[in-house]
């Protein structure tokens, strides 16, 4: 269990508040993602948290260990994967992973059930150099030593920053099985379309949690009617939305754009207005939020 | 333990999987002793000599007659004043004077000792700076010899003059700073640059969020880099005894010890830059003009410490080096043993625990 | 007839004997977003630097900017902008000094720059960060500038190699209705992005596998060829079938 009552972290003096009052636990078991661009606070945080930064003021506690007073018990019991690549690029992937488990004072072979599932698909590279990798095999061999001590913790900063969309799912999918297992796991991201992967989120911005729940609930609390308008001409179209005095926001989703309107808007009004501007095959509908316009929502 | 195995397995991985650096390594001592040994050596012969013997005797003819014999100097004659002497030089004739005072032999067994000067024209320095040694060693043995012969203990003293360059070189002298240069590099560069891309490179993150304990880290570190030196210590060892000629007068293993010490201390050194810079770039750039530019300059490898203003002289004290460079000298060239050295390795160790002082002082078990 | 500004066809690029890039042949057209997609490992930084003349290719021929790209490489430099999410600005200099630096590197005049630059901050509202040093604007804002900074000396084509990744989502757009702009005034965007939701934002798309590429049409076209609802789907059917790298 994780529990953070009220982390503080500032930089240069007091000048950049990289954490502004922080609170949150995650239950034994629990995949708790935190959520939000660059730049927001997720990597002080994570830092704190495996006890390579020392708060301004809060406390954080892993699974009953201070991560001040009880530093060297947290760095037993946590796995930690760093923003970006932190393994040696000149050291093949079985002497990196070999490496790893002396450090945590283990073998490969005690603890090989727990990485089976992800290192055999890098398996058949063993010999090859950590820095001839691609991308997502890093990433592979990444967690495979971050796990490799069987820690009760994962700790993943970033973990598919840059990946492609096909090796993140899979990373996903890993995570899934290794909560199945009864490791905590606290993972940020970027990505906003990742959320769903989590039994619980928290929308962080500016140091600040703008708002923590399940999926689910984040999506459940959002107040604003949001529909989704879809045409041709995207581009003029969104100009045309935010020419409208009751479209509140206009924002492109993929192929559509979804819009937040006023309570006083109905669906027919815009699309003659629309059509007015010679937009004739566009298709309004009310729509469900993810959690991206969830965010934007938060954010505005 | 184990810890500490797979970590030094590690850094003797990312040694030799770095073909650069090894060949610079390795190829450092090797490429420096050639550099500065060879370019001092090869010009060193036919060497210009004249005499000055006012009165001659059995002494002053045969130390005349050892020099005129060997096959690196040219006899020019005897000259008959001190002024003619210093013509001659002056026009470029001479290379080496030797001057013998009145009655040499009477102050020799009476007194039991007796002054020789050399004169050398060190208008070239390295020229002028061998021609010195080479006479020095010739009239060395000339004494060894008669001292067995003659029961009574005494002392031909030489007395060296440069004149026109009071710059002392030689290669006997570039030997000792040749070691204390190239370890210097090796140990305090390659361990403050192994240590600083471990934090550029991101793994210390890794490092340190694992129970990993900092100390054995840092001796870990050091371990690969204490053989390679000690590897590079014998390559200048036997490349100069075989190659330039230069002896092993002292005990080898006293001159090992020494070898250590300093390994230990520049290795302390690396460590201690560590703690002061997180770029790899920056690193560099702080050892080498902190480390190598004092070695070059302020060590006596180059100019005479005994030549320099006060406040460098003062300086050149806290420059590692100097201490070192004295000790070999004394150990390996002079023969001395180690009542003589005692306060050189006693400065030595001293500014070990002061590094070390320092760097478990300024070493972090987080990241800020 | 549009004009085509990318014109390739059986470009290839080996390094030793692994194919990096294999045969790949398409257009682009004067004024198109074009989006270049495909796995890690899949060939698309290599098939880039092909494209922006520092990589020269081992086989294959074509023209970028009416250039030739194996003759007139340096001629396709000076004709083109570039931007990446590692590398765009340099962090010590000020926004100013950022903007006049690369100015001066396509040769822009003092003068030409100056009144530029005003025009430039006027229209990204940054007046007030003008003296500011590039590392303290947010990484949104960073993004943005790093953009107007690549199209400053009105190239043909601009390359943006995953321009928005760790940008926060109401950024992301904003950054998109810039390469709009970009594109309305006539200049072709060519962009590389993990974000399938913005490959919908461009007019076509290609998705690179295993060094070829397998697919290349418009966003709603390639929905209908693999009955996806997504380009996400579209892009799994694809990457799915990659032998190499990951």
């Amino acid at each position: 269990m994780i529990e953070v009552k009220d982390l503080y972290k500032s930089y240069a003096k007091g000048k950049v508040n990289a954490l502004n009052g922080i609170t949150f636990s995650v239950k034994d078991g629990e995949v708790f993602g935190v959520i939000g661009p660059d730049g927001a606070g997720k990597s002080s945080l994570f830092r704190i948290l495996v006890s390579l930064l020392l708060p301004d003021g809060g406390s954080a506690v892993m699974n009953g260990n201070d991560v001040v007073k009880d530093y060297r018990k947290v760095r037993q019991i946590i796995g930690y994967m760093p923003g970006r690549f932190s393994l040696y690029q000149d050291l093949s992937v079985e002497e990196n992973l070999t490496f790893f488990a002396t450090l945590f004072n283990t073998t490969i072979e005690e603890n090989y059930h727990l990485i089976k599932d992800i290192y055999q698909q890098i398996e058949p590279f063993k010999d090859r150099r950590a820095g001839a990798l691609s991308g997502g095999m890093k990433q592979k061999l990444a967690l495979s030593c971050a796990l490799i001590h069987k820690p009760e913790i994962l700790i993943l900063d970033e973990p598919t920053t840059g990946v492609d969309p096909v090796s993140r799912k899979e990373f996903w999918d890993m995570l899934g099985r290794l909560k199945e297992q009864g490791i905590t796991i606290l993972v940020s991201t970027a990505y906003m379309d990742e959320a769903s992967r989590c039994d619980r989120i928290a929308l962080i911005r500016e140091g600040e949690f703008i708002a923590s729940d399940t999926p689910q609930g984040i999506i459940d609390n959002y107040a604003d009617i949001l529909w989704s308008v879809e045409g041709s001409r995207m581009s003029a179209l969104l100009d045309a939305l935010r020419g409208h005095s009751e479209v509140k926001t206009s924002f492109a989703f993929g192929d559509k754009i979804h819009i937040t309107v006023t309570e006083r808007l109905q669906a027919g009004e815009l699309k003659q207005y629309l059509s007015e501007k010679e937009f004739s095959d566009v298709r309004i509908a009310p729509i469900r939020p993810t959690v991206e316009d969830c965010f934007m929502a938060l954010t505005n | 333990m184990k810890q500490f195995i797979a970590f030094v397995k590690k850094e003797f991985h990312h040694i030799m999987r770095d073909n650069r650096t090894l060949l610079i390594i390795l190829g450092m001592p090797v490429v420096e002793i050639l550099l500065f040994g060879f370019a001092i050596n090869m010009e060193v012969q036919d060497i210009r000599v004249a005499f000055y013997d006012p009165t001659p005797d059995d002494f002053t003819t045969g130390i005349a007659e050892r020099i005129r014999q060997n096959s690196y100097f040219n006899y020019q004659g005897n000259m008959q004043s001190m002024e003619e002497m210093e013509e001659s030089m002056r026009k470029g004739k001479l290379d080496l004077a030797v001057v013998f005072p009145q009655k040499f032999q009477e102050s020799m067994v009476h007194s039991g000792k007796a002054a020789v000067q050399l004169l050398s024209n060190s208008s070239d320095p390295n020229r002028g700076s061998i021609s010195v040694t080479y006479a020095s060693a010739i009239i060395a043995g000339f004494q060894q010899e008669h001292t067995d012969l003659i029961q009574i203990p005494f002392r031909i003293e030489t007395e060296n003059r440069m004149i026109y360059n009071p710059l002392m070189k030689s290669s006997y002298m570039f030997v000792p700073g040749i070691m204390g240069l190239v370890l210097m590099i090796i140990c305090t560069i390659m361990t403050s640059v192994s240590i600083v891309r471990e934090k550029e490179r991101g793994t210390m993150e890794v490092l340190l969020a694992s129970p990993l304990k900092q100390g054995t880290m840092i001796f870990a570190k050091t371990v690969p880099y204490m053989v390679i030196s000690f590897i590079d210590f014998i390559i200048i060892l036997l490349l100069s005894y075989f190659i330039l000629g230069v002896p092993v007068n002292g005990n080898l293993l006293l001159l090992f010890v020494v070898a250590i010490l300093y390994i230990t201390l520049t290795l302390s050194y690396g460590l201690t830059v560590s703690t002061l810079v997180d770029k790899q770039v920056n690193a560099v750039i702080f050892s080498a003009t902190t480390a190598m530019i004092p070695v070059l300059m302020l060590s006596g490898m180059i100019f005479p410490i005994d030549n320099m203003p006060m406040v460098l002289q003062t300086l050149s004290a806290i420059v590692p080096a100097r201490w070192f460079i004295e000790a070999v000298r004394k150990v390996m060239i002079q023969g001395l043993g180690i009542t003589m050295i005692w306060k050189e390795m006693l400065i030595l160790i001293g500014m070990i625990l002061f590094l070390l002082g320092v760097t478990i002082a300024k070493t972090k078990k987080r990241l800020e | 007839m549009s004009i085509k500004v990318i014109e390739v066809s059986g470009l290839t690029k080996k390094f030793g004997n692994f194919t990096a890039v294999d045969h790949i042949t398409f257009d682009v057209e004067e004024g198109e977003i074009f989006g270049f997609l495909g796995a890690n490992g899949a060939g698309k930084t290599t098939a880039m630097q092909m494209l922006c003349g520092i990589s020269m290719p081992t086989a294959g021929a074509g023209t970028v900017a009416g250039y030739d790209i194996i003759k007139e490489n340096e001629l396709i430099k000076r004709n083109i902008g570039y931007m990446s999410q590692k590398f765009s600005l340099y962090e010590d200099l000020r926004v100013w000094e950022n903007i006049r630096l690369f100015g001066g590197i396509y040769g822009l005049s003092d003068k030409v720059i100056a009144t530029k630059t005003n025009a430039l901050l006027e229209k990204l509202n940054f007046q007030k960060e003008r003296n500011t040093l590039v590392k303290y604007l947010p990484l949104g804002w960073k993004q943005k500038l790093a953009f107007s900074v690549a199209i400053f000396h009105e190239p043909k084509i601009v390359f943006l190699d995953e321009p928005t990744g760790g940008v926060d989502p109401a950024m992301r757009r904003q950054f998109w209705e810039m390469i709009y702009e970009a594109a309305d005034q006539g200049i072709t965007v060519f962009v590389t992005t993990h974000y399938m939701d913005e490959a919908e934002y461009c007019n076509r798309v290609s998705i690179m596998v295993d060094g070829h590429i397998d697919a290349l049409d418009t966003p709603a076209a390639l929905r209908r060829q693999f009955s996806a609802d997504s380009m996400d789907e579209v892009f799994r059917q694809l990457a799915r079938k990659a032998k190499r790298g990951d």
